[in-house]
């Protein structure tokens, strides 16, 4: 056994062990010192990530796990968003005395977003997938006494289950087809048979990726936890189970023969980021709006995904775009929580006067994410149109350029009300390591920006050996 | 050279954006400085561009993101340089000119500097994604500029001019990738590209490109009928603002015409050049006509831009015709476009400025709340009056070269819309000769009776323009040689 292959894995459980013990021992105090914890686990798990970078693709453990470039830089996606989340969270749960179990959760919710990454075998998807959900719907309804986080937990575990069902179901159907779970085996076998049984296990295993991607049918936990969740829960949830469905569901897809899966995915992404922003358009709160756009970009997202092996940029689209949204929409939420989750978009108005630094930053943030060149957002979205008009969708890039169009309102709205608007009233902020958090946040983002070459050499030694 | 007067304003912007100390005033002279330095490295590249080199010179390169093949290349052709020397004529003089700047004159002049930067990278970059970064920037230096020292309802028309012109980027941007696609190498170096003419003989596909990039460009241009986010935003613009939106930001679009569909994609619109040509004339023709109806003063000089705009597509229309036989009249409709462009700079901008000056000394834009003011501003009435009759084509200014050029090139290629085109000239002469009537002759007001006129800084400023003016209108040759080179080069070399 290849224990090795598994070192960032291994650091994130042993972490999240450690910590589940600590908060039963620690007093009420001393459970901030958990922060720490899990900050330490991290980074030495981004550390194990970063070392083990493969130079080329390779499957370990009988072939269940892919070690790739696209699952590493993913990997460093949902550690890095999850670090940024706690690095907000101290600060955010010092009213809560008993908040130890809270950075153990997160890390199990991080350690299922790592396994959808390098899932090459669908029973590894189910328990990523799983793993992932089961954390992350206590951590929605963290605020026990707060009925809009109870709520939002429990519209998150209702769809989640549901969804989780269904994608169980998916799974057991193709191995009772196929008689294995490996995705080799399945790329075989798909190739060969098409029956109706067939798509339909397809169908639920891709219902099952959309709940986690917050895609239409399955998005409509998104906008709820965005609002009610823990702000930096909500930051890491719109961002890391993403990352890791998107990269599970490309390497799905790409097993698929014929058209029919990719032209679902297709309608999936059009549906989906069309649904998202129309919802933004009318939303005065900011949480929620930064919600219903983070279902409209993982519209976007799904355009890579839908042609994927007709194009040969696809991964790397996805994956760029991906990277971009991550560090935009954490800088975003890292805004939010630094002002102490201010929600109410009214309550925004003048906000570039009385504190400066997160109005640019939130400014930088939204401009990232509708595109505006040359902040990464840029980069990721102009790769995803080359992509689809390189592989004949260009009605797919017609509706995400009028979609981007539509975006631009709700964001500005944003921009507006903190710019143009006076200030009047108190502003209250959290603490120093939020503070901080949100200013790593814009710096990555920034970083980002200008190093995207760095980005497209890694992804261009990846276009001779595709993923998967 | 080129590089200086690209970021001397950016780097400029920068400390203004960052430091909190310095006064209204210190912030005004760094200003200055920044877009100073700007312009005069474009002077110098103007007095070191050979007109019989190559087409493009003063070629500056540095890597970016090689793997995407964009690269950070500056570089231009008499054109561009034109274009470019112009705006920073404007910026200068939109920085200089005087401007109730609300208590924020720091980001005031911050935001103005970024503008000036990204502009004149959107005239001088010679990488077609370079071009489109720079081309979205300046949407977002005009949008904060409106939104946050406009007046009337500010932030309704700066967000419709930022929705307006995004989605025309956007189609600009999926039109760039068509074309990016269709090359064999991927690269964005504009000379490349314009050397191999990637979408010869292509049929539909070149078309849906061209037509992307021609809708884009059309937004911001702006051709009828995708015109109606223009006097809006003018309206409730800042009057130095104002001046740039007309005088710069609206050039990109014809600019961007001239670089992108004539230079890269010149067969394809070739086959297009008749009804581009006739999109002109109805521009021209409705622009005049919309115009001599309103009455708000700034309203009806911003229909008169999309009039004249309408002068510069007619005339790249004309350049792009390929009806065999014609090199001359094509060659001389572009430089005429060209011109144009310089000449509608310089006027507009004066004008937009004037109406900025009349808008801070009563509040009102209204016409019929003014009258007789010859006697009480003279100076005013006297700069006014010559930038209204450039503005109409008078002989001996710089409109009348622009618009004889861009006729009689039409009238070789197409005779009938030459005719017709000539009846906007007519129009335009009625408008601004009642505007001018309304303004300064008449029973002065009573409210009026204390108008102070003009100071030295205005008068200084509008002077310097209108010494452009009229040097364009009297000894044309040191724009038109350096313009004719790449004219020729453009439509003639292929």
């Amino acid at each position: 056994m290849p224990v090795a292959d598994l070192t960032p894995e291994l650091a994130l459980l042993i972490g999240a062990v450690m910590i589940v013990l600590g908060a039963a021992f620690l007093p009420h105090a001393r459970q901030g010192w958990l922060a720490g914890a899990a900050l330490v686990t991290l980074t030495i798990a981004l550390g194990a990530v970063v070392v083990q970078w493969p130079a080329a693709p390779s499957l370990t453990f009988s072939g269940v796990w892919i070690l790739d470039a696209p699952a590493s830089l993913a990997k460093l996606v949902i550690l890095g968003s999850g670090a940024l989340a706690m690095a907000m969270s101290p600060d955010w749960m010092r009213s809560d005395p008993r908040h130890g179990e809270y950075y153990a959760l997160c890390l199990f919710a991080l350690l299922g977003a790592v396994v959808m990454a390098a899932a090459g075998d669908s029973m590894e998807l189910l328990l990523g997938v799983l793993l992932s959900s089961a954390a992350s719907y206590p951590l929605v309804a963290y605020h026990r006494g707060f009925a809009p986080a109870l709520e939002a937990g429990m519209k998150y575990f209702l769809i989640g289950a549901l969804a989780n069902a269904l994608l169980c179901v998916g799974v057991v159907m193709l191995f009772g087809l196929v008689g294995d779970t490996d995705y080799r085996v399945l790329a075989a076998f798909l190739a060969q048979s098409d029956s109706l049984v067939l798509s339909v296990a397809v169908g639920c295993v891709i219902l099952g990726l959309a709940f986690k991607l917050a895609a239409f049918p399955a998005h409509a936990w998104m906008p709820d936890v965005a609002q009610a969740a823990p702000a930096p829960v909500a930051a890491m949830l719109s961002v890391a189970p993403k990352v890791g469905a998107a990269l599970a569901l490309a390497r799905l897809v790409a097993l698929l023969p014929g058209e029919q899966g990719l032209w679902l995915v297709a309608l999936v992404s059009a549906v989906t980021m069309t649904l998202g922003n129309l919802a933004a358009l009318r939303q005065v709160d900011v949480r929620r709006l930064l919600g219903w756009s983070s279902v409209s970009q993982s519209g976007y997202a799904l355009m890579a995904v839908a042609v994927i092996g007709r194009a040969e940029g696809a991964v790397s689209a996805l994956l760029v775009f991906l990277v971009a949204y991550a560090l935009a929409n954490l800088a975003a939420f890292a805004v939010v929580t630094h002002l102490r989750g201010r929600t109410d978009l009214a309550d925004y108005r003048g906000l570039a006067r009385a504190q400066p630094l997160a109005a640019v930053v939130l400014i930088v943030a939204v401009l990232s994410l509708v595109g505006i060149p040359p902040l990464v957002g840029f980069f990721g979205k102009f790769l995803l149109f080359e992509a689809t008009l390189a592989a004949d969708h260009a009605w797919l890039a017609v509706v995400a350029a009028l979609n981007t169009l539509v975006s631009l309102y709700y964001y500005l709205r944003v921009a507006a009300a903190m710019l143009f608007a006076p200030h009047q009233g108190e502003v209250s902020t959290l603490g120093r390591a939020s503070w901080l958090a949100m200013l790593a946040g814009f710096v990555l983002l920034l970083a980002a920006s200008l190093g995207v070459e760095g980005l497209f050499q890694e992804m261009s030694l990846w276009r001779a050996a595709p993923a998967g | 050279m080129l590089t200086v007067a690209l970021f001397a304003p950016l780097l400029g912007a920068l400390p203004l954006a960052l430091n909190s100390r310095w006064s209204a005033a210190q912030a005004r002279w760094i200003a200055v400085v920044a877009s100073g330095a700007s312009l005069l490295a474009l002077a110098l590249a103007w007095l070191t561009f050979d007109p019989a080199g190559p087409l493009f010179q003063h070629i500056d390169e540095v890597e970016w993101v090689p793997s995407l093949g964009m690269a950070y290349r500056v570089g231009v052709d008499g054109i561009a340089l034109a274009v470019a020397t112009m705006s920073a004529v404007l910026f200068v003089a939109a920085v200089v000119y005087p401007f109730d700047t609300g208590g924020d004159a720091r980001q005031y002049y911050a935001w103005l500097l970024f503008l000036h930067g990204v502009s004149l990278g959107v005239f001088l970059a010679l990488d077609l994604l370079m071009f489109y970064v720079c081309f979205d920037l300046t949407l977002v230096g005009m949008y904060f500029l409106i939104g946050r020292w406009g007046h009337g309802d500010p932030q309704l028309a700066a967000f419709k001019f930022f929705l307006y012109t995004f989605a025309g980027s956007l189609a600009l941007l999926l039109g760039i990738i068509g074309l990016y696609l269709a090359l064999e190498t991927p690269t964005f170096d504009m000379r490349a590209i314009i050397e191999q003419q990637p979408l010869a003989g292509r049929g539909t596909y070149a078309s849906l490109v061209f037509l992307a990039m021609m809708v884009g460009l059309a937004v911001k241009t702006p051709l009828v009928p995708v015109h109606t986010w223009l006097p809006q935003a003018h309206v409730d613009a800042p009057g130095p603002a104002s001046a740039i939106l007309a005088g710069v930001l609206l050039k990109m679009g014809t600019y961007g015409m001239i670089r992108l569909p004539l230079a890269m994609l010149g067969e394809t619109f070739s086959r297009f050049a008749l009804p581009v040509a006739v999109l002109a004339l109805v521009a021209i023709l409705y622009g005049a006509l919309v115009a001599l109806g309103q009455t708000n003063l700034k309203r009806r000089i911003a229909y008169t831009s999309i009039n004249h705009m309408g002068y510069t597509v007619l005339g790249i229309a004309v350049a792009a015709s390929l009806i065999g036989g014609h090199d001359e009249a094509r060659r001389l409709a572009l430089t005429g476009a060209t011109v144009e462009m310089v000449a509608h700079g310089l006027i507009t901008g004066s004008l937009f400025l004037i109406s900025g000056s009349l808008w801070q000394r009563t509040g009102d834009y209204a016409m019929a709340r003014y009258g007789g003011l010859a006697r009480r501003a003279p100076q005013l009435t006297a700069l006014t009056v010559l930038a209204a009759f450039a503005s109409l084509g008078m002989p001996g200014l710089a409109g009348f070269v622009a618009e004889f050029q861009v006729f009689t090139g039409t009238f070789a290629v197409y005779p009938w819309l030459a005719v017709l085109g000539v009846l906007g000239i007519v129009i335009t002469a009625a408008l601004f000769l009642d505007l001018l009537w309304r303004l300064f002759f008449g029973r002065l007001p009573e409210h009026l009776a204390h108008f102070p006129d003009l100071n030295r800084i205005e008068i200084g400023v509008l002077g310097v323009l209108a010494l452009g003016v009229v040097a364009i209108g009297v000894a044309p040759h040191f724009l038109l040689e350096v313009v004719e080179a790449s004219a020729s080069l453009l439509s003639g070399g292929r």
